[in-house]
């Protein structure tokens, strides 16, 4: 473009926010300059601590980003350098610069890949474009994190959030945790998916899903994504079912795809759907949740029940929790920290399922070992089915830290 | 007009620079923890006789204004007021601004603490009446003298360092304005009953007791007797009757609410799994809390822990809030020794129930008094704005070298068994574990465990501690390990900001040491103010 053409453009953009009583987020402000080179306002409140090193950073990501004049203006509530980073490309996109380029923090080594039938006991949501509470979200030790790109995030929002949880997915130590991604609905999802794969989540959530077509859409972007990145680490998809096609769709839509590994329900659109009120006893959505149970073990993926909307409530939440399990639901979401550790005890199995099931282990590796067909508990034949669910329930008892490694013997 | 130059500056104990004398007075330097022993006798106030007092008891007069003039108010006067009152507080301010009016200069304000409703006294500071302050200083008070601005030094102290430097005769309080919730003529005074009801009224029994000059200034007077009494009426010169000492919505909050910050929360839960763990939560033990968001988080889970282990407390130490009277009326304590009240519920609490006594930094504290309650204390919980990799902590100043906070009964808490500072590792990107804290304002030896959200590392001083919790289900880490990983989480080191050469205030010891110097602030830092303070 023609220097007096870029001249006569307006070329700002802002993004982040600062003031009032925001932590940990930095507002940027980006004005392209025809010629004059780089000019930072800096105003932190971490100034005399690392204001020369967010000075540096700033001019770092310019280069990166290839803008060589402008005035940017940083105002800064103590925002982490992936913040920092994330503002500042959303601020120059926002101002149409330095497009078709990111600046991507330094990534941190990953944890484990994630197991298909790993616990999912506990998915702790994170507003996306709210980085205060990402940074210690793994010390509150629930099993996932889900970074949100959709309903916590304002539709003007969308790209500044992308950006930040694209940074977050590098940078952030997350510690064993599982790290969740909940895309837009399609097809905004659709662009979430192409910044968000290539730093490699372990699971997505995919929204509003109503029929296997929309999964197998999704499920091919991510390959073809993932492929051109060189991501090989898997990418589980939970799909999340929130109106009464999508539940009348439940089988159907958890065997779509070799990537599901757990299916849940989003209860707020779903009783909205249906025109009804979400109450506290959920019985208006009894049958939705029954039948997500029914196709998730139908189609060997987990089922996860919805979130319970009153953190204060922790002794109604425990009795959901506890509901929830003795549906068949693995898991259930969370809404605030507090509720980690309450929803772990109401899915732990009793002292006295898992004692029972301890013996069940224990009387079929008896059987085995002495070469016997038939595995029997005192007077009592046990059915194949119920050694196996033994098993499991003495795996997962395993996993919560319930027993030691070599109690249960090889379950 | 006191100017310090560095030649008056000597290296103490501790390794800091601090000076030799102080608004006029010698100092002596920092000797370590228990390396001050003075001799000698205490200050005695003058000979009264009760020939020279209504022989009704009547001490009333009109106003404030005739009291400080029967007091014999004059330039250069220490005048002491209690902060029982809080943010609510009027009486403090009214007595300052009311010397001034009668064209006085000069004087020292003596507040056992200062709070923001006590800004206008920067005005008295630019006018002359008042020459500066000893006592804690925070916020704008905190700013102007961080900068230099006041003629005298500040001189920062514990609460029991307050009862020390009076007992020394190092403050002389020539009039003490208390202010009491409730009083009869004679001037005995209690806190826990009338419309300005704040609980204890402990912090001006030593005014009461050693001041030249004692005025007594109540909204609520009672006919004689006032039953029960703090304050002595035998101790009081004169009685003032006003409209209103303060505003109760500041002086107590109606009900303290539990954080909901989910780290603060998760930090207040290792604190109570670790006091659990180690063994110092067993049946018999004490402990202290505060009023801040952790303290009333960690009593909360303790109390959970203590009803599941069926383990009850001989005694607790407060900043009393509803958590500490819910334990006591469920039986998990056996009393509460209060030295300030905080919530509406202890309030009512303390004025009711026999088992919830008043303390005062003379029973809990004091340096000078044959032993304290503080060291018998199994544990005690605390905040910081920064701890180094020592086990050195800083309470009163933010990293950037402003005054942040009084002293408070913190450094005589950190005599307790084992004292924990429960802190974040970083606010806002700042480190809260350093290398080095800005102001010393506890020595590591005293400090035996910090609890962050990031883990609990255990002072190595402390082996019987560490011992303790072997094996156990708990994030132990070392202070290194953490402050490692929050500078990996910050991007890097932090750089240290400039100070002045210029002392504007000390940090004294719990003996009357010079422990710390807090130096002029040069950088000026708009931010500063939005830092969240510690607990």
């Amino acid at each position: 473009m023609p220097a007096a053409a870029e001249a006569s453009q307006l070329k700002r953009g802002e993004a982040g926010r600062a003031g009032g009583d925001v932590r940990s987020d930095a507002h940027v402000t980006v004005e392209g300059r025809s010629s004059g080179g780089i000019e930072i306002d800096l105003q932190s409140r971490v100034a005399l601590y690392y204001g020369e090193n967010v000075r540096l950073q700033v001019r770092e990501l310019l280069r990166t980003l290839g803008v060589e004049h402008a005035y940017i203006r940083v105002v800064d509530e103590g925002a982490l350098s992936f913040v920092i980073a994330a503002r500042v490309e959303a601020a120059l996109e926002r101002a149409g610069l330095g497009r078709e380029k990111s600046a991507l923090p330094d990534p941190i080594p990953p944890p484990a890949a994630s197991a298909k039938d790993r616990l999912r006991r506990s998915r702790l949501y994170l507003p996306g474009n709210e980085p205060k509470y990402f940074i210690n979200a793994g010390l509150h030790g629930p099993d996932a994190v889900i970074l949100d790109l959709e309903d916590s995030v304002h539709q003007a929002e969308k790209d500044a959030a992308r950006l930040l949880v694209r940074n977050a997915l590098r940078a952030v130590d997350f510690g064993a945790v599982e790290r969740m991604v909940r895309i837009n609905q399609l097809p905004l999802g659709m662009v979430d998916l192409e910044v968000i794969v290539p730093q490699s989540p372990d699971l997505i959530l995919i929204p509003k899903v109503e029929t296997a077509a929309h999964i197998t859409g999704v499920e091919s972007a991510i390959a073809r994504i993932a492929k051109q990145a060189g991501v090989t680490r898997q990418i589980w998809l939970m799909p999340i079912l929130e109106s009464a096609l999508g539940i009348e769709n439940a089988f159907a839509i958890a065997t779509a795809s070799d990537r599901i590994a757990a299916l849940t329900i989003g209860l707020e659109d779903y009783t909205a759907d249906l025109g009804v009120v979400k109450s506290a006893t959920g019985s208006e959505s009894l049958y939705a949740r029954q039948r997500v149970v029914n196709a998730a073990h139908a189609a060997h993926v987990q089922a996860i029940d919805s979130v319970y909307g009153d953190v204060a409530d922790t002794q109604g939440l425990l009795r959901w929790g506890e509901a929830s399990r003795a549906m068949g639901f693995e898991g259930m979401g969370c809404i605030h920290p507090m509720q980690i550790e309450v929803i772990h005890r109401a899915f732990a199995p009793s002292a006295v399922e898992l004692e029972k099931a301890l013996k069940i282990v224990a009387a079929f590796e008896d059987a085995q070992a002495h070469g016997l067909g038939v595995v029997s508990l005192g007077s009592k034949m046990i059915d194949a089915p119920v050694v196996q669910r033994a098993f499991k329930l003495v795996g997962r008892a395993r996993q919560m830290g319930l027993i030691s490694a070599n109690e249960g013997g090889q379950a | 007009m006191s100017t310090v130059t560095t030649a008056d500056l000597v290296t103490n104990a501790a390794g800091r620079r601090v000076p030799t004398l102080v608004n006029g007075r010698e100092q002596t330097p920092y000797a370590g923890v228990d390396g001050h022993r003075p001799s000698g006798n205490k200050f005695g106030p003058p000979i009264r006789t009760n020939s020279d007092y209504p022989r009704n008891g009547d001490k009333r007069v009109p106003d404030l204004e005739t009291a400080l003039r029967f007091c014999g108010l004059r330039d250069g006067m220490t005048i002491s007021s209690h902060h029982h009152l809080r943010n609510g507080d009027r009486v403090a301010l009214t007595a300052l601004e009311t010397a001034a009016r009668m064209g006085v200069k000069d004087l020292m304000w003596f507040p056992s603490a200062s709070f923001p409703c006590h800004e206008p006294v920067i005005e008295l500071m630019k006018s002359g009446a008042v020459h500066h302050i000893e006592g804690s200083m925070n916020g704008p008070l905190g700013d102007y003298c961080s900068h230099g601005n006041m003629r005298g030094m500040g001189v920062l102290r514990s609460h029991g360092g307050r009862w020390q430097a009076v007992q020394d005769g190092e403050v002389h309080i020539d009039i003490a304005v208390i202010a009491a919730p409730t009083a009869d003529f004679f001037g005995n005074a209690d806190g826990a009953h009338g419309k300005s009801a704040c609980g204890s009224l402990g912090f001006a029994l030593s005014d009461s007791v050693y001041a030249d000059r004692v005025i007594v200034v109540t909204d609520n007077l009672v006919p004689f007797p006032c039953i029960p009494w703090q304050i002595q009426g035998n101790n009081v010169d004169y009685v003032v009757e006003v409209e209103s000492i303060g505003d109760p919505k500041k002086i107590v909050s109606g009900t303290t609410q539990i954080t909901r910050s989910p780290d603060r929360l998760r930090i207040s839960e290792l604190v109570a799994r670790f006091l659990r763990d180690s063994g110092i939560m067993r049946d018999g033990f004490s402990f202290q809390a505060g009023a801040g968001g952790v303290a009333l988080a960690f009593v909360d889970y303790l109390a959970r822990m203590m009803k599941e282990a069926g383990v009850k407390a001989s005694f607790v130490r407060g900043g009393s809030t509803k958590y500490l009277v819910d334990m006591l009326k469920e039986g998990l304590t056996g009393y509460i020794l209060d030295g300030q009240t905080f919530d509406l519920d202890a309030v009512r609490s303390i004025a009711s129930d026999p088992r919830h006594v008043p303390t005062s930094p003379f029973t809990s504290y004091n340096f000078h008094g044959k032993g304290n309650f503080a060291s018998i204390v199994d544990a005690c919980v605390l905040g910081a704005t920064e701890v180094d990799v020592n086990f050195n902590a800083n309470v009163v100043t933010h990293s950037d070298g402003r005054l942040l906070h009084g002293i408070g009964g913190w450094q005589n808490c950190l005599f307790a068994g084992c004292t924990i500072l429960a802190v974040p590792s970083f606010r806002d990107r700042i480190p809260v574990i350093v290398d080095e804290v800005t102001t010393l304002t506890g020595p590591s030896e005293l400090i035996d465990v910090v609890v962050t959200e990031r883990g609990i590392a255990i002072n190595p001083k402390r082996q019987e501690l560490l011992d303790a919790v072997k094996g156990k289900d708990l994030p132990i880490r070392t202070i290194a390990d953490i402050k490692a990983e929050v500078e990996r989480i910050c991007g890097g080191k932090p750089a240290k900001p400039r100070l002045g050469e210029r002392p504007v205030a000390v940090v004294k010891w719990v003996d009357g040491t010079v422990l710390d110097t807090v130096w002029q602030v040069l950088e000026d830092n708009p931010y500063a103010g939005k830092v969240a303070e510690p607990e």
